[in-house]
């Protein structure tokens, strides 16, 4: 017996309802898990919520660490629409950064205004071909992309880390696996004095208004859906399910390169094998979060780097330890799905 | 020979649903040996009353008496071992499974897969549904399916036999040959319910009706003794519809040709095309019956070029579009009706106005690139008022609709993109007589303004209704169309079956393997 059946007309209030008794349910079993920890829950969401914002450099911080959040789960909306996940955003991330931040290594010091860039294009280009690779073995051998983008992550962080320990590394660096710090022409200008948010911004608020108007109005996007929701239909109208599958996964791969010169150009400033806290991967939360919605999505990944930022906060006021950050992801997301669930379904009453 | 008591006896039976009363105080009872028609349109409630007999939906008040005693039935498990066997409307049945498996799966007592094979396939034979046990359901065509579940109540020799519209899918012999399998049944002792809209396959095959309207009865009727007007007075409220097929003066030359086409299926149990060639001019609607499984999805893949085929093999209107994709036959005045609505035809979550979208785009609903949604639903809204879509709005969801309503949207969505060539299958399956009659008449109606249309479809009264000529798809070969005058039931069915001109002894539908 099945326990749950499909409803003919799921409500659009509660789905947009769902993230937020996400985040209640999220607190409120974050604040059983403080109160196990001994610590007062009301004061702990102090610290975790409110203390990183009374600042402007919290302020700051929390748009360096939602920016990267938002342009990645920008380009995985589109692909999870369409039914194509790609959930391997972190190594596009990083083969993005790779690209951008090669240029940054060799031109930094010396090149004029044209580095910063074409550090930028050559991320973009390097991600949207880590997202190839997938769609090509997709559309060729019916490769499932779950496993090929996920898998060409773990290469990415060997190639990185082969890089930063060997060819890249730099020469005065004391050994540690790390690039040369990078020079002006490579890194983005800073948009005030004493804060790290940089110009990089512009391109974030640029993608969110091109993906918005792409997501509302465009043909292409529609197809999209459509071959996500019913294949058959596709067919039947005569949209290319290859074109899908290309899309999606060079779009998504172009943002999470671009993602990763945004790191490595902005507050990392150079390569190293720290250039992500798992950016890629929690972008694939704040997609759902944001219920695929450019502008839920921009929500949806501020709330993302403030548990990153709240997190941080935790480990040093609360002496809380590290996987807090993961354990309040894996909580939103968790709560997320199950809410969804009863939104496409119902309950089915055992008396019948 | 027939004792007192009634094998099964409803009193009083109430069902209500949040926005609808879907059985309204039903009352009925059936004999043993008695075949009993239920006679409804969709929507009458019939196929709700059945399943509160089979079990699998629980009456809000009413009584049920099973041989004189006092029932309750909890679950279809139960309904089974009193006896009372159904064959849904709507199959349910595991599309990774066998046959053989399938039919396991329901029986409660244990077997081994090999015996039961044999006896599926005996018993599938001598009722005259051949049917392969090992092939998987997927691979079946509805047809196919409804034989299986058909062959799997038999199996568990029913008392009371539940059949929801079975012979939609089948030829006129095997029509005539699942009567004599009834009358067989019947005469043994087991009683059937026979639900159906058809008027003169209940005259000639039950003893007694029950006509419903809206949840309620509005009749007991012996239908020996009534016609099929006064039937459908009882069934419809009103007359039956007839349609009308006025002649054509337009003028006549070919819109599709189809040349030779032979096309190797990819589905291991799929039917092979072999030599396919047919024409269809300009105002006049071609009906091509046949059985499901016997090459029409390949056939209608092949034309609207969900499948691509050599570019020779297909013509619209002069020009050679084998090798064209769907989207680019659809920009030459190609539209096409799929016998699935909900996920083909239509996606179930969107609403109507952007399923309009989905072929309609090409109506000056984009420009660069970008979608203009008011007109969609515009065109949406014109649509539902055009074609009579009864639903909530141009933002109902495509689910949300009763099957006919929905293949009404589909077929003016199609009509509203002023085609050349229109290709429909299954127009009418699962729609209330009302419907059918509207969608055939818009059919024909759309023929005499020029377009060539041609019908797949499984009902055959339908295509002598409609169709100016008739051909037969059977095993991938495509008879020769013939003026509708000059066919007749009797060979159309022959052909259906198989057995072509030169006598070929084929049994069965569906291609050997």
């Amino acid at each position: 017996m099945h326990l749950l059946e499909p409803r003919a007309q799921p409500s659009q209030l509660m789905r947009w309802t769902a993230p937020l008794i996400a985040i209640a349910a999220t607190l409120l079993v974050g604040s059983v898990l403080f109160e196990a920890l001994g610590k007062s829950p009301l004061a702990s969401f102090h610290v975790f919520f409110i203390e990183p914002l009374t600042t402007d450099y919290g302020w700051s911080e929390l748009l360096i660490k939602a920016c990267p959040l938002i342009l990645i789960a920008q380009g995985l909306a589109i692909g999870f629409k369409a039914r194509i996940y790609n959930i391997g955003a972190e190594g596009q991330l990083i083969v993005g950064a790779l690209c951008g931040g090669g240029i940054g290594i060799a031109y930094g010091e010396t090149g004029g205004a044209w580095v910063l860039p074409a550090m930028v294009v050559a991320g973009a280009i390097g991600g949207a071909l880590w997202g190839a690779i997938p769609a090509l073995l997709k559309t060729r051998f019916n490769a499932e992309e779950t496993l090929t983008t996920l898998m060409l992550t773990y290469v990415a962080t060997h190639l990185l880390s082969y890089l930063m320990h060997g060819p890249w590394r730099d020469p005065e660096g004391m050994n540690f696996p790390q690039s040369v710090m990078f020079g002006d022409a490579a890194l983005f200008g800073l948009l005030a004095e004493g804060l790290r948010i940089n110009s990089s911004l512009w391109i974030v608020i640029f993608a969110v208004l091109a993906f918005w108007l792409f997501n509302a109005r465009s043909f292409l996007a529609y197809r999209l859906e459509v071959g996500g929701q019913a294949p058959a239909a596709a067919r039947y109208a005569g949209f290319p399910a290859r074109q899908t599958v290309w899309f999606s996964l060079v779009v998504s791969g172009m943002t999470a390169g671009l993602a990763g010169v945004g790191e490595v150009a902005g507050p990392v400033g150079q390569l190293n094998l720290n250039i992500s806290p798992g950016y890629g991967f929690a972008a694939i939360i704040v997609a759902y979060l944001g219920r695929l919605h450019p502008l839920g999505i921009v929500l949806a990944g501020s709330l993302m780097a403030l548990i990153y930022l709240g997190g941080e906060a935790a480990q040093l006021s609360l002496q809380m330890p590290a996987a807090i950050t993961g354990i309040f992801q894996g909580m939103l997301l968790f709560f997320l799905l199950g809410a969804d669930a009863f939104i496409d379904n119902r309950l089915r009453r055992r008396a019948r | 020979m027939s004792p007192p008591e009634p094998r099964l006896k409803l009193l009083h039976i109430s069902k209500r649903y949040p926005s609808v009363v879907a059985n309204d105080d039903v009352s009925l009872s059936v004999m043993p040996g008695e075949i009993h028609a239920i006679l409804g349109e969709n929507g009458a409630g019939k196929s709700t009353l059945m399943k509160i007999i089979y079990g699998a939906v629980k009456a809000d008040s009413g009584e049920m008496l099973w041989d004189g005693r006092q029932v309750t039935i909890a679950n279809p498990a139960q309904a089974r071992k009193l006896g009372i066997g159904m064959v849904f409307q709507h199959f349910s049945l595991f599309e990774t499974l066998s046959v053989v498996e399938n039919i396991a799966l329901v029986l409660d007592e244990p077997f081994d897969l090999a015996g039961l094979a044999i006896r599926v396939k005996e018993v599938s034979e001598r009722y005259g549904l051949p049917l392969d046990p090992h092939r998987r359901v997927h691979s079946l065509s509805v047809g196919e399916r409804q034989r299986v579940e058909i062959v799997r109540c038999l199996l568990q020799d029913p008392k009371l036999l539940i059949l929801d519209e079975p012979t939609s899918v089948l030829t006129p012999q095997a029509v005539q040959k699942l009567f004599e399998t009834l009358r067989r049944l019947a005469s043994e002792g087991v009683s059937i319910l026979y639900i159906s809209h058809k008027l003169h396959e209940i005259k000639s095959l039950c003893d007694s009706a029950t006509i419903m309207r809206g949840g309620k009865v509005t009749g007991d009727a012996i239908p020996r003794d009534e016609t099929p007007a006064t039937l459908a007075r009882m069934m419809i409220g009103r007359e039956l519809p007839v349609c009308e097929a006025p002649p054509y003066h337009g003028p006549v030359h070919p819109v599709l040709q189809v040349e030779r086409l032979s096309l190797a299926s990819d589905d291991p149990f799929g039917t092979s095309l072999h030599n396919v060639s047919l024409t269809v001019n300009a105002g006049e609607i071609v009906g091509i019956a046949g059985i499901s499984g016997n090459g029409q999805a390949e056939l209608l893949a092949a034309l609207s070029g969900e499948t691509t085929v050599d570019r020779e093999a297909v013509w619209l209107a002069g020009e050679a579009i084998g090798h064209l994709d769907a989207g680019r036959r659809r920009d030459r005045g190609l539209v096409f009706v799929p016998e699935e609505r909900l996920g083909r035809g239509a996606v179930p979550a969107l609403p109507l106005d952007r399923n309009a979208l989905l072929t309609g785009h090409r109506q000056g609903m984009k420009r660069w690139g970008l979608v203009a949604f008011a007109k969609a639903q515009a065109f949406a809204e014109q649509c539902i008022a055009r074609f009579d879509v009864r639903c909530s709005g141009p933002g109902a969801a495509a689910r949300s609709l009763s099957g006919g309503n929905l293949q009404k949207f589909i077929v003016g969505r199609e009509i509203m993109l002023a085609p050349k060539l229109m290709i429909v299958a299954q127009p009418t399956w699962g729609v209330d007589v009302g419907a059918s009659a509207f969608l055939r008449q818009t059919l024909l109606d759309l023929s005499r303004t020029g377009v060539a249309i041609l019908v797949i479809s499984e009902e055959l009264e339908e295509l002598f209704e409609i169709s100016d000529r008739i051909a037969v798809l059977a095993a991938g070969r495509l008879s020769a169309p013939q003026p509708r005058e000059q066919a007749d039931a009797e060979s159309v069915g022959l052909q259906m079956a198989g057995l072509f001109n030169e006598g070929n002894a084929a049994e069965t539908g569906h291609a050997p393997a």
